[in-house]
Formats: C-alpha cells, structure tokens, sequence
C-alpha cells in the first residue's frame, strides 16, 4: 500500500534549511535542525512556558520570540512584531531570525530581567537548582548585573498538600503546572489567582493537591516553585545520580528515572527528552511511595548532557582531575556571559562584585522612605 | 449646529422607553434591513460607511465584518464590548444609560448582517444598573416583535444575552472578553487565530464596539455613502468623545470628526476651554493609553498645520510628535497638573490591571510604576530615566495583547516630551515630594 505523505514545508532557519510537515511550529522547526545535528543546538529558541507534552501552552513567556524576516514564499514580507516560535506555524519559504537577529537576542536578554527582577535568587537552598531553566535561560541569554533596585514581590506563604511544596516566590507563571492539572488529572483544584505581578499559583481556600497524577507538576515546573516534599533539603541534584528503571504499575507506565544518593533512591521523577520535557507522565505512587531499588528493574544510567552539572564529579573522573577543566568546559559550552565587570580570580574582588550586585538590590528596600 | 447621529434624540423625555423610542424613528432600521435586504446587502452598507471601531483601534467595522469565517453547521456570534474601562473614556456609559434601544436596534441589524442568532452584550460588571436598563430595553423589543423567534415574521431568529463583565480593565480587550464570556479566567488569546476564525466556543465572532453598533441604524436608514459624506477623509462619521480634566465643560460630546482640536478645546459647543485663570499644558486626546501632548502639538502639529479631531491627523507625526484618537478620552491637563505623578497614576493603573500572563508586562508594568513612585516621591536618580525608557521599550510590542503597549506609551510619551520636568523632580527631590508641587518649567528655573 502507498502511504500519502503530506507536502513538506520548506523554511530558512538561521540560514540553516529545514523542511518540516504542515502545521510545524517554528520552535519544532528548529528543534529537528538540533536533533539533526547536534553541534547546532544553540540555535533553538529557549522555551520557559512551552511544553510540547501539554497541548496549548506556550505563548505566554516571550523567551522564544524570533523574527520572521519573509512570511511565506507567497507573501515575503517581514512580519511587524517579533512572533512567538513556540506558537507559530511555519509557511512555505517562512525566513525567521534567531540567533543572527540582534533585537530578537536584545529583547531576550529583557526577558530574562523581566523573569528575574522579582525573583528571589535564593537557588543555594533551592531544590531545583542545578536543573532549573531559569538558571540555564539567564546564565545563557541574561546579564550578570541587574538594574533593579526595588524590593521583590513575596507572597503569603500557602501549604498545597503532603507531597507538593509551593514556594510562589519562584513562579515564573508559565501556567505549566495548571494545563498539567487540567489536562491529565481528573480535576484540578488549583490554578492562577489574582492579576497581574500579584498572581500567584493557589488552590481555592488552601485546598490540598491530592490527586494521582498531581505529582506531574513538579516535573513540568521549570523553576522550584513546585518541588517534590518527599525530597525536600534532602541533596543537591548534582550530588545524586540519575538512573533509568521500570515497574508493573496499573495506574502509569511505571517508566521513571530514579536519583541514587549512595544506595538510596532519593527521589523518583518522569524521564526527560533532550529539551527537559517528560516523556511519559507518572503516577504519584511510583513517584512518591516507590523508594527501594527492591520496587524497581534497573535499566542503567541516564544519559546526562556532559554540560550538566549533573554530571559533575561523576563520569569522566579522569577529565575532571585536570586543573583547566571547569575553564575549558565553560569556555566551550557557553558563550560568553554578558558581564563586563572585570575578570580576575582575586576572591577578594570576586567576593566584592557579588555582594555589590545583591547589595544595590537590596539597598533601596532598606531605606526607611521605601518602607512606609 | 453639527450632524449628530447618535445623540440626536437623546434629551427627549422618556427616549429610554420603547414607544419613544419608536417615535422618534427607532427600529425603522430594523424593518429596512429584515424586510428589504439581504444580510450581505447590510454589510456591503458597512463597508461604505467607512466607518472605524470605536473602541480604540479605529478598524474599519465593514471590513472585519468581511473577515467573518462562515464554515456550514457552525454557529456565529456578535459580541457587544460593553467594558469600557479605559481612564478617560465614559461614553458608552452614557450612551447606554441614556438611549438603550439605540444600541439594542444596532446589535439587531449587526447580528442579522453577520448570520448571528444568539448575540452578547458584554457589559462593565461595575454598571449593574446599565444592565438593568439593558435588559429591560431587550423586553421591550421582544414584546413588540423586534427580538426573539421569527422577527417580524421574516423567519430569522435572535436572542440578546446582556452579560455582567468579571471587573477587570482587561476583560475589554476583545479576547479576554471572548474567554470572560466563556466562563473563564480573562485571559487575552495569542492572535492567530482571529476572532473572525475562531472566537466565542470557538466559532467564528465578531466583536464591536458600543459606540461602532449604535451607528448601524443610521448607516441603514440613511445609506453607507451618506454616512461616508460626514467627517473628513478615511475619519468617517461622528465620533463620542469624553472630555474630562481642567476644561470648564466636561462632558461626552458628539463631534463630526474633522473639526479642529482648537474648536473643540475652545468654542462654547463643546469643552469652553480651559478653566478660568489657567492655561493648557498637556493633552491626552484618546483615553489613558494613547502618548501625551505638550501644549505647543495640540492645536497644531509639527508641520504648522491645524489639528483636527480626526483618526490621521491626530496620530500626524507618528509618536515623536503624535498621537491617537483612541477611544475618544479627552483628558484636559493645566499647568497645575504634575506630569511625572500623572504618569506614575496611569502607570498603577496599568501594573494593577495586567492579566499577568506574559513576562514582560506582568513584571515590566510593575518595576515602571515603582520607579514612577519613587521619581514622585524625591528618590530618583538621573540614570531611572532612561531606564523607564528602556523599559517601555522592551514592553512594547513584545507581548500578547496590547496592553503592554498602552502601559509603555504613556510613559515613553511623557519622557519624550517632559523630560525637564522628571530632571526637576530628581534634582529637586524635597521640593518635588511635597503635595502639590508642580515643575514651572522656565519661570522656576
Ligand atoms: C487592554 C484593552 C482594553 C480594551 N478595552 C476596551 C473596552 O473597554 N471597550 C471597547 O470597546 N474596546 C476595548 N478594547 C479594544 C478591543 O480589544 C477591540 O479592539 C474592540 O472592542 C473592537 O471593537 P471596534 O472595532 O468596534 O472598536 C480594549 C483593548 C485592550 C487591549
Ligand atoms: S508553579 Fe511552576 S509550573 Fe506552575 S506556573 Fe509557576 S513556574 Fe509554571
Ligand atoms: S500584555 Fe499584559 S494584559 Fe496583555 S496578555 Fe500580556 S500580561 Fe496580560
Ligand atoms: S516558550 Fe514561547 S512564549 Fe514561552
């Protein structure tokens, strides 16, 4: 039998051509140029709301905007505004512009001031750190000063249950975590509250999550405004090991990656593709209640980007001994880090800068005219 | 005395019943349009009309009419934006408590032009007794055959559901309005899809202005062409206008658009000019989003030419030295108005009414208003300016909807045109805070 194969698209993406089926976004678009080849993964836009596995979402960051330089073949012209690529469909002959557009790099460097002017920055004592987006958007697209000296916004403090921790101060308001809710639990009892910079994730009356699947939004939760209680303060994540195991579960497909600290599972979570997006979502008794290697079959370490501080100190020991290492991994990995504060490895000055950038932050909202 | 069309009749006793109503002409649309035409034949009339969305954008009404998708099987909506809640904008407020039946005959025709049997309107959750006065305008016209099943025996069907809105600024951006409507969390959708495509339940709507539907029973009656004989060039019709701040008459007005901003401003017909013993130092000539005007580009632009109350000649200039005609929210400043607290009070409206969705308005509005606040308050510093610019800038146009750009505009504007007077306020951090300073420009300096 002959398969009708639908007429594929043909766009430029950064120069690179890329042909792709009807219906495409642009950020999917770029992202089969990356798992084509690598080397060419720093040319896809960063997705901080955007979660392929969760219908609808997107549109909502602003992180992946890029500009379309020529629409369609049909209609070349540029389109007015900057475009999320997340959300739009490709065209025939559609040119769009990411990393080789300035404005589009200039106004993503806004958007990492945006998410992080009310941020706590308190990722010393957050769980996510480490495998936090924001972390990863704002040291690879961000500046290292800030020009915010107001004070950050806090919220009331809410508990949502024995397994979730919610730390709203975190939220990027990415809405991840409620499509999660609404599209794979059976009812959601939270949500977004309130408007504006006062949003925040809240259940009606501080009702407790309690539901299978809601263990799921820890894992959608690109910062650590959702964190698993189970493991809360337990490890940094770059101290565990991640590991791929199975079980017989009849509520999930029991496919999960378990995090080793010595002999003990610490932590359970959904396995990740390449873009930090779940491949199959997992109940809450495999995530939370299944602890013992004696619940699982092993099938065998993660796979673990070598630029993951995941994989510190773990694999490659014989690279990691060379003094330059951490230099030359960082001098590969990444581009340069917008920062333009001298560079030395004086303690004194490094430990200078640092306080002076937190400093100017929290300078103003010490001043007893701002706090009245 | 100028055309008027909307507010013709609307001193006469009583126009808020239907036998008024009805006396002075009223539902004659109705009866032209289900008797004699045909739903394409109305918005063909539309489209001659020339005339613009009153609701802020100014797009031509018969156009997006043109867009409407009309897939078989699938229902298709008008929905009325009733939410007026732009600072300096009242006159839908006003047109709907004083005239009811004047938009409830609009909304027939309109839906009728567009296949519509069920139609919205989406009122501020704040009016309840407009919604009120609505709903029972809609009986009325039920009662005597105008609404409900077989309209005047023509066989066409339409019901009118008046709906309180969920008291956010943002549920009158015409997606949010579309999700509040549905019952949800009024959020503005990421456009496309278009409402024309995909609006109400997903099915293809229209959304109008109060004012834009209440001009469709004179465009009927008197033809789209003569519509397109009033007002000035592609600035078709007459326009509301809500003229508020230091003038000696506010008021909603209804002007031929054309006439000149110095008229306006100044003859006894409309705002008197400014009050006694002041004079004019800004405008904001299209609600709180539109840039701010200092006094020597209002009567005149840039070029030396007049001003007039029209859609292009406001917006002459560009935003370096224009602005917009917006919703018609006229609001009058007199050098006793401090620019910079006048910003920062447009900037808390704005922080306050984000929907919170996208990063850079949910966050940029706020950080705008706290260094507005601090600038009023005598802890600025030079370098706050430009970053207010900086700011605006990387709101606009990079968000969902545009309320980003309305919260950016308003403070770009100012600074563009009053810098001075923020310099001041950070130089003079003592003198500035206390309540009621205002910067003289030279004569202080
Ligand atoms: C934040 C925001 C608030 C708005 N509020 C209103 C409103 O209260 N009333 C209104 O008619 N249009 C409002 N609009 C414009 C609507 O989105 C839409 O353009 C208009 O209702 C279309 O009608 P028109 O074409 O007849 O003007 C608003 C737009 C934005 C972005
Ligand atoms: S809690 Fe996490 S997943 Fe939910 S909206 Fe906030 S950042 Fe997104
Ligand atoms: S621009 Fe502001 S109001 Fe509009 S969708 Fe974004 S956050 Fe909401
Ligand atoms: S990832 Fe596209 S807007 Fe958030």
């Amino acid at each position: 039998m002959e398969e009708i194969k639908p007429q594929l698209i043909k766009i430029t993406f950064d120069g690179i051509e890329v042909e792709v089926e009807p219906g495409t976004t642009i950020m999917q678009a770029a992202r089969k140029i990356a798992e084509a080849d690598e080397s060419q993964g720093y040319l896809v836009p960063p997705a901080m709301c955007y979660y392929k596995p969760l219908p609808t979402s997107g549109g909502k960051c602003r992180a992946c905007l890029v500009r379309v330089a020529a629409g369609s073949a049909k209609d070349p012209r540029p389109m007015p505004k900057l475009v999320p690529s997340c959300i739009t469909q490709v065209q025939e002959g559609m040119i769009v512009e990411n990393t080789t557009n300035d404005a589009v790099l200039d106004t993503r460097k806004s958007i990492v001031e945006f998410l992080l002017i009310n941020h706590p920055l308190d990722c010393p004592v957050c769980d996510q750190a480490g495998e936090c987006h924001l972390q990863d958007f704002s040291f690879e697209h961000g500046s290292a000063k800030t020009r915010y000296e107001e004070e950050r916004r806090t919220f009331e403090k809410i508990d949502i249950g024995p397994f979730v921790q919610l730390h709203m101060t975190r939220c990027i308001l990415c809405y991840r975590c409620v499509y999660t809710a609404d599209q794979i639990t059976n009812k959601r009892v939270h949500g977004v509250m309130n408007r504006g910079d006062a949003s925040e994730i809240s259940t009606y009356i501080e009702k407790a999550i309690d539901n299978d699947f809601s263990g799921n939004v820890i894992d959608v939760c690109p910062v650590g405004a959702l964190t698993d209680k189970t493991y809360r303060f337990k490890s940094r994540v770059w101290f565990s090991k991640p590991v791929d195991a199975h079980c017989d579960c009849e509520k999930c497909s029991g496919k999960v990656t378990l995090w080793y600290r010595g002999d003990e599972v610490i932590r359970v979570t959904a396995r990740k593709n390449i873009w930090g997006e779940v491949n199959e979502f997992i109940c809450n008794t495999c995530r939370f209640e299944r602890k013992k290697t004696s619940d699982w079959t092993i099938e065998g370490p993660t796979k673990v980007k070598r630029s993951s501080v995941i994989s510190a100190n773990k694999y490659r020991k014989d690279l990691i001994a060379k003094p330059d290492f951490a230099l030359k991994l960082a001098a590969t990995q990444f581009k340069p880090i917008d920062d333009e504060r001298e560079y030395t490895t004086d303690i004194e000055t490094v430990r200078h800068q640092s306080i002076e950038n937190n400093d100017k932050a929290n300078h103003r909202s010490l001043l007893p005219q701002n706090n009245n | 005395m100028a055309k008027k069309i909307l507010t013709e009749h609307i001193n006469v006793p009583g126009i808020e019943t239907f036998e008024v109503y009805r006396k002075q002409g009223g539902y004659t649309a109705v009866e032209k349009a289900i008797k004699t035409m045909t739903p394409e034949e109305v918005v063909e009339e539309a489209k001659k009309s020339g005339i613009r969305g009153r609701g802020g954008a100014g797009f031509p009404m018969g156009m997006k009419w043109g867009f409407l998708a009309k897939p078989e099987g699938v229902p298709r909506y008008l929905v009325c934006n009733a939410d007026e809640s732009e600072p300096g904008t009242f006159k839908d407020h006003h047109l709907m408590k004083c005239i009811p039946h004047l938009l409830i005959e609009g909304m027939i025709v309109s839906s009728f032009a567009l296949g519509a049997n069920k139609s919205f309107i989406y009122v501020r959750g704040e009016l309840m007794y407009v919604i009120r006065i609505l709903e029972k305008a809609i009986e009325e016209a039920k009662a005597n055959g105008f609404l409900g099943k077989n309209i005047l025996g023509s066989g066409y069907d339409l019901e009118l559901v008046v709906q309180p809105g969920g008291g956010a600024y943002i549920c009158g951006e015409e997606t949010a309005l579309l999700e509040s409507l549905e019952g949800k969390r009024g959020n503005p959708r990421n456009k496309p899809p278009f409402p024309a495509v995909k609006g109400l339940y997903q099915s293809p709507t229209v959304v109008n202005n109060v004012e834009s539907i209440s001009n469709m029973p004179w465009v009927i009656n008197n033809g789209g062409d003569a519509y397109a004989a009033i007002g000035i060039g592609r600035s078709t019709g007459t326009k509301l206008i809500s003229a508020s701040g230091h003038i000696q008459k506010p008021g909603v007005y209804e002007i031929e658009l054309g006439v000149s901003v110095d008229e306006f401003l100044n003859s006894d017909e409309y705002c008197g000019g400014i009050r006694k013993g002041h004079h004019l130092k800004a405008l904001v000539a299209g609600g709180s989003s539109v840039p701010i005007l200092p006094a020597h580009l209002i009567t005149k632009t840039a070029a030396g030419e007049d001003r007039l109350m029209s859609y292009e000649s406001l917006s002459d200039g560009g935003f370096a030295t224009g602005t917009m005609l917006g919703s018609g929210g006229f609001i009058v400043f007199d050098e006793t108005a401090c620019i910079v607290r006048n910003t920062w009070n447009f900037s808390r409206f704005y922080h306050h009414e984000s929907c919170g969705q996208c990063s850079p308005c949910r966050e940029g509005t706020g950080w705008m208003e706290k260094v507005l606040h601090r600038i009023e308050h005598g802890h600025g510093s030079m370098h706050d300016i430009d970053l207010l610019v900086d700011v605006a800038k990387k709101i606009e146009g990079n968000t969902i909807c545009p309320l980003g750009d309305a919260a950016a505009w308003p403070v770009a504007s100012a600074i563009r045109h009053f810098r001075d007077e923020f310099e001041w306020h950070i130089t003079n951090p003592h003198e500035a805070s206390q309540p009621g300073a205002v910067f003289m420009g030279a004569v202080l300096a």
